[in-house]
């Protein structure tokens, strides 16, 4: 017995000397493999008298499941050991930069633009767009701006010198949605303009958006409504609004519509009532249909969005100036 | 329109203060632009009689003057003015006399000579900018009169920016017919213009045919002799011109705008001595040619109306009078016209000839037809008072039947409610047309309502709807929501196409950039491949005159301007219409790209690798994936010029051509100093339209096998030949086939090339069993030699 219990005192000493896990299975096979000394232990228990053989056994037993303990407890001790040891060396500069490939972004123009489009899109108004080069019917003549009208002068237009020309507003493409299909109608459309003037606030080529809703009951009301709801959610505030009495010769009445700026009042858009005369044009008759129409400079509400104070800016494609509206 | 608000008040005078009124015309629609200060503030300013003038002793260009301000004493005043005369009236400044800006005016001795105050210029008083001499005034300016008790310092000058429909306010009587009307000012407070009757004291008549009837309904006119032209405008007058942004000329051509600034007649005045024979109203006959009062020679268009006397064309009608018979300080004797002319006939033309003046301003927009005589008159009046004169009798030549007449316009009372969305009381319409000078009459729910002779705007129902809501008050009308029967639609516009491909670009680093749809023809015409382009009659500029055929000529530029900005990576792309075909156009929707430079920022543990073909074909590969199934996309080897010609591919949807990518052929960058290779791309976008399929396939839980080969092959054979070659003999267990390497070099006979290959194998019934796999590799191999002449690399 005595032999037994060195055996045990030596193999949990080294158990609890053992430095990894490599050296700590060696000690298991020595002492528990099949020709472990423990095992050999067992072995030898044939040789004991009978009545002693129990008890014996039952030490050698006990001694067995202690040194499986012993070697698991370190085997635990090893293993959290390495594991601390792979983590301090896995301590890197998490300050410096991200690597791959980066995300660019879209022009101030665009993202304004899809502002303006997913606002009026969520009261259900579709997208529609037209063609650029157009003609004096669809630019002019169907929105009620005859020949020679002095309204004409008040639009530089771009001529190619064969009665075609670059719309000078996109509200030329509420006639040619218009004559497609029939009422009601409930759109948006957003695009290039040209108008034959450059200078400090004026660029050859801006964006707008049109807008028109036609329908059974369609009022002045509704356009106020409207037109305060969109720019007070645009523009993410409450804002003074104000209507004031213009002239376009596509709508009647007509307004401009200004919001209270630091310095006063900012024209943001123009709107009206569609002209009867514009409906006729297409087909629709007036008595029984009414329209609001209305039509913002794309570049305007940018400008005011963003603080941008040069127009210009926005056709550099300076990465400069466009990289800050990732 | 810009107007002295004094002489608003003059006319009609509301009780509120000048913001309110601007801000009541504003609101009215009659928008006020800006508001300033008619002239700086001044005292101590007499009007004074030049008595003397003499040399002064030591310098040359000083003159010492004796002036009388009607004082005890003669005033000494050294004068550098160059048109300082005996006899001549001015301004003087007194000793104390508080210019603006400046300090109180000290007596001061000049090279010895002591001035005590000073004669002063337009611009020293800060009434215009004349600073070439000293004020010169009329004789009839009272010697001693304050300058202030003449003209009215405290006045504004209001700048009212009009609207085209407008024309009726054109003038100080129509302003002020509008400013009584939105202030309850009842027609008996409202001064019309009665224009003192001139007397007529000689029978002389200048004989008018009005050929042009329709376009000329009414033509009046009347000699005046013997006027004094000479005499100097006076300057009450001249002032109230110089508020409204007009210059004085003479003193009739002063007259003749004042009255036109007043009621909104132009009038002109002829040199009766240098007219031949009859006045005729009249279109060319033939070509004809004109001398304008800018000097300028005119050939006449056929559609433009002529005033004309026996020997040739006068005047433009309602746009410009002629040179040789415009009235100048010399004139004795002139034929004053007061003419209607329809809008109609001036509308466009001074445009054409690229002139502008107030008169084709106002007849473009609508002079009132009544107003004729009223202001031929009190034009003759305001002659005989200044210039004297002689007046002869009216000649008239009148058509009734082609003035217009505003016809019985019928506004339902429902149609209010219809249009604004609110009900107005039938007093506050009735009240409110009468107030506008309408006739009116409401009966049943209606009303019938004429328009005044000066409103051409007014002929429709909507146009008195729109009158009622401007006077009620656009702030004033309640707002509603829209409400509306909703549905959900099918859109298959371009617009969901390019916000897809935009957010697929964006993410793989591209920027947006929005260049102008015309371009520079110099840049146009390297990247042009599609021929005819169209061209702008009128550009900003050549640069800009070409409608662009390919995006690429914007991103090209765009890329120039960021790299000269010392930029060495860009990737840009731009989506938009091009603008194809001669005879008939397209305009069709593209989206471009163009990257060059590294394929990543540079990255502090990666060596910098420069994009390449391969990187922007991956990205077309990616976008067109986005839209489209992939085995409808196909890239096959390009043919376009302006691409590098071993670098280049043109892209097919369903056998449909749809654009290019590759490498921009070196000869075309080296116009634009680009010192690394430029990859490029434009695409029409529109044959993406409609539903990509996306089918779900059983997906298979066995494992997979991957065998790796290399192959040696010929430089010339191309992977795509490879790929096809090993699918056609793989049975349908290939499931992936990847090119994991490619090697030239050491081990590989010139001429020769490595492929790396992975095939992984997979059932969708079973656990694949190595026979069937090796059957695979091998029939993979024997075909990839036996066609390809493929070895095996060991």
């Amino acid at each position: 017995m005595e032999k037994i219990n060195k055996l045990q005192a030596q193999a949990l000493s080294e158990i609890n000397s053992a430095s990894d896990l490599k050296q700590l299975d060696q000690i298991r096979v020595d002492y528990l493999g099949k020709k472990g000394r423990l095992t050999e232990q067992l072995k030898l228990l044939g040789e004991l008298p009978i009545e002693e053989r129990p008890k014996a056994g039952q030490i050698i037993n006990d001694i067995k499941i202690e040194i499986q303990q012993a070697l698991e407890s370190r085997k635990k001790a090893l293993a959290g050991k390495k594991l601390e040891e792979t983590i301090k060396k896995g301590h890197i500069d998490v300050t410096l930069p991200g690597r791959g490939i980066e995300r660019a972004g879209l022009h101030p123009i665009t993202l304004i633009s899809q502002r303006i489009e997913s606002l009026f899109q969520q009261i259900g108004f579709e997208i529609v767009d037209g063609p650029e080069v157009e003609d004096e019917y669809h630019n002019f003549e169907a929105l009620n701006i005859p020949e020679h009208h002095p309204a004409r002068a008040m639009h530089d237009t771009f001529y190619f010198g064969d009665g075609r020309l670059l719309r000078t507003h996109t509200s030329s493409v509420q006639i040619r949605v218009m004559k497609n299909d029939s009422p009601p109608f409930r759109f948006i459309a957003p695009g290039r303009v040209y108008r034959c003037d450059s200078d400090m606030t004026h660029t050859p080529m801006f964006h707008q958006v049109e807008g028109l809703v036609v329908d059974k009951l369609v009022t002045f009301s509704e356009l106020k409504g409207l037109l305060i709801n969109f720019l007070e959610i645009f523009f993410e505030k409450e804002l003074k609004v104000r209507f004031r009495p213009s002239y376009f010769p596509f709508t009647e009445p007509s307004a401009e519509v200004d919001i209270e700026g630091k310095d006063g009042w900012l024209e943001v858009l123009g709107c009206g009532m569609v002209h009867p005369n514009v409906l006729k044009n297409v087909g629709i008759d007036p008595e029984k249909y009414s329209g609001l129409a209305f039509g913002m400079g794309v570049e305007r509400l940018a400008m005011l969005y963003y603080g941008v104070d040069d127009l210009r800016l926005f056709f550099d494609n300076d990465l400069q100036f466009l990289e800050q509206f990732h | 329109m810009k107007f002295s608000e004094k002489w608003l008040r003059e006319i009609v005078d509301p009780a509120i203060d000048s913001e309110k009124l601007s801000h009541q015309l504003t609101m009215a629609g009659l928008e006020v632009d800006s508001v300033t200060k008619a002239c700086p503030e001044f005292d101590g300013l007499f009007v004074a009689e030049v008595k003397s003038v003499k040399k002064h002793p030591s310098a040359d260009k000083l003159q010492i003057c004796e002036v009388d301000c009607s004082d005890k004493e003669l005033y000494t005043i050294v004068c550098g003015a160059p048109n300082v005369k005996k006899g001549m009236r001015t301004i003087l400044a007194k000793v104390g006399a508080q210019l603006s800006g400046k300090p109180k005016l000290k007596s001061i001795k000049l090279k010895g000579v002591e001035s005590f105050g000073m004669l002063c210029s337009a611009s020293e008083i800060g009434l215009g900018d004349d600073s070439d001499g000293i004020i010169e005034l009329s004789l009839t300016e009272p010697i001693g009169t304050p300058l202030k008790n003449i003209i009215d310092i405290m006045d504004n000058i209001i700048d009212l920016s009009l609207t085209p429909n407008r024309g009726d306010c054109l003038s100080i009587y129509g302003i002020a017919r509008e400013v009584m009307a939105l202030n309850k000012i009842d027609k008996g407070n409202f001064i019309t213009i009665e224009a003192n009757s001139p007397k007529i004291t000689i029978n002389n008549e200048r004989k008018v045919k009005v050929s042009a009837k329709t376009e000329c309904p009414q033509y009046t006119c009347r000699v005046i002799e013997n006027i004094d032209n000479t005499i100097k405008t006076p300057l009450w007058l001249l002032e109230k011109l110089r508020r409204s942004g007009l210059r004085g000329v003479n003193t009739i051509v002063d007259i003749t705008n004042f009255v036109m600034l007043e009621l909104g007649q132009p009038l002109h005045a002829f040199d009766n001595d240098q007219l031949k024979g009859n006045i005729e109203v009249r279109f060319p006959k033939g070509k004809e040619k004109i001398k304008l009062l800018n000097e300028t020679e005119i050939e006449i268009n056929t559609g433009t109306l002529l005033i004309a006397d026996d020997s040739g064309p006068l005047a433009m009608a309602g746009i410009m009078g002629g040179f040789d018979s415009a009235v100048n300080e010399k004139t004795k004797n002139i034929l004053l016209e007061s003419a209607f002319f329809k809008p109609e006939i001036i509308l466009g033309e001074a445009r054409r000839y690229g002139l502008h003046s107030d008169s084709s301003h106002r007849f473009e927009r609508g002079v009132d037809p009544q107003l004729q005589k009223t202001a031929i008159d009190r034009a003759t009046s305001l002659i005989q008072e200044i210039c004297g004169g002689k007046a002869g009798p009216t000649t008239e030549s009148k058509n009734e039947k082609g003035i217009p007449k505003n016809q019985q316009i019928t506004l339902r009372e429902s149609q209010i409610n219809r249009t604004l969305g609110i009900d107005l009381d039938e007093k506050f319409v009735t009240d409110t047309f009468s107030r506008l000078g309408m006739t009116c009459e409401y009966n049943k729910e209606q009303w019938l309502v004429t328009a005044p002779s000066y409103r051409f705007d007014i002929s429709l129902e909507a146009d008195l709807i729109e009158e009622l809501a401007r006077v009620y008050g656009y702030d004033l009308i309640a707002t509603k929501p829209l409400t509306t029967e909703l549905i959900i639609k099918n859109n298959h516009s371009n617009y969901k196409i390019v916000s897809k491909l935009r957010e697929v670009l964006v993410n793989r680093d591209y920027q947006e950039v929005i260049t102008y749809s015309f371009v520079d023809p110099n840049i146009h015409c390297l990247l042009n491949n599609d021929g005819a382009s169209l061209e702008l009659v009128n550009p900003i500029a050549p640069e800009y005159s070409e409608m662009r055929t390919t995006l690429l000529p914007g991103l090209v530029s765009a890329l120039q301007r960021n790299v000269k900005r010392q930029k060495e990576r860009v990737r840009l792309f731009e989506t938009g219409l091009v603008f194809t075909g001669d005879k008939v156009l397209n305009q069709v929707h593209h989206i471009g790209g163009i990257i060059y430079g590294n394929i990543y920022k540079k990255q502090w543990d990666k060596d910098d690798l420069l994009s390449d073909f391969y990187d922007v074909k991956c990205d077309l590969e990616v976008l067109l994936s986005s839209m489209v199934e992939s085995d409808r996309i196909k890239f096959v080897e390009g043919d376009n010029d302006i691409l590098h010609p071993g670098q280049r591919m043109n892209v097919y949807i369903d056998d449909v051509k749809i654009g290019y990518f590759g490498q921009l052929h070196p000869n075309i960058c080296s116009n634009f100093e680009f010192i690394k290779n430029v990859y490029a791309y434009d695409l029409n976008i529109e044959s993406l339209v409609g539903k990509k399929e996306i089918k779900y396939k059983k997906i298979s839980k066995f494992p997979t096998i991957r065998r790796d080969i290399s192959v040696v092959v010929d430089e010339q054979v191309k992977f795509e030949e490879i790929s096809k070659c090993i699918k056609k003999d793989a049975s349908e267990l290939l499931v992936n086939l990847e090119l994991f390497d490619l090697y030239r070099g050491e081990g590989i006979e010139k001429g020769k090339k490595s492929l790396a290959l992975g095939l992984t194998f997979q059932s969708i019934r079973s656990t694949l069993k190595d026979t069937e796999v090796e059957n695979n590799m091998h029939t993979v191999i024997r075909g990839l030699s036996d066609r390809l002449n493929a070895k095996l690399r060991e």
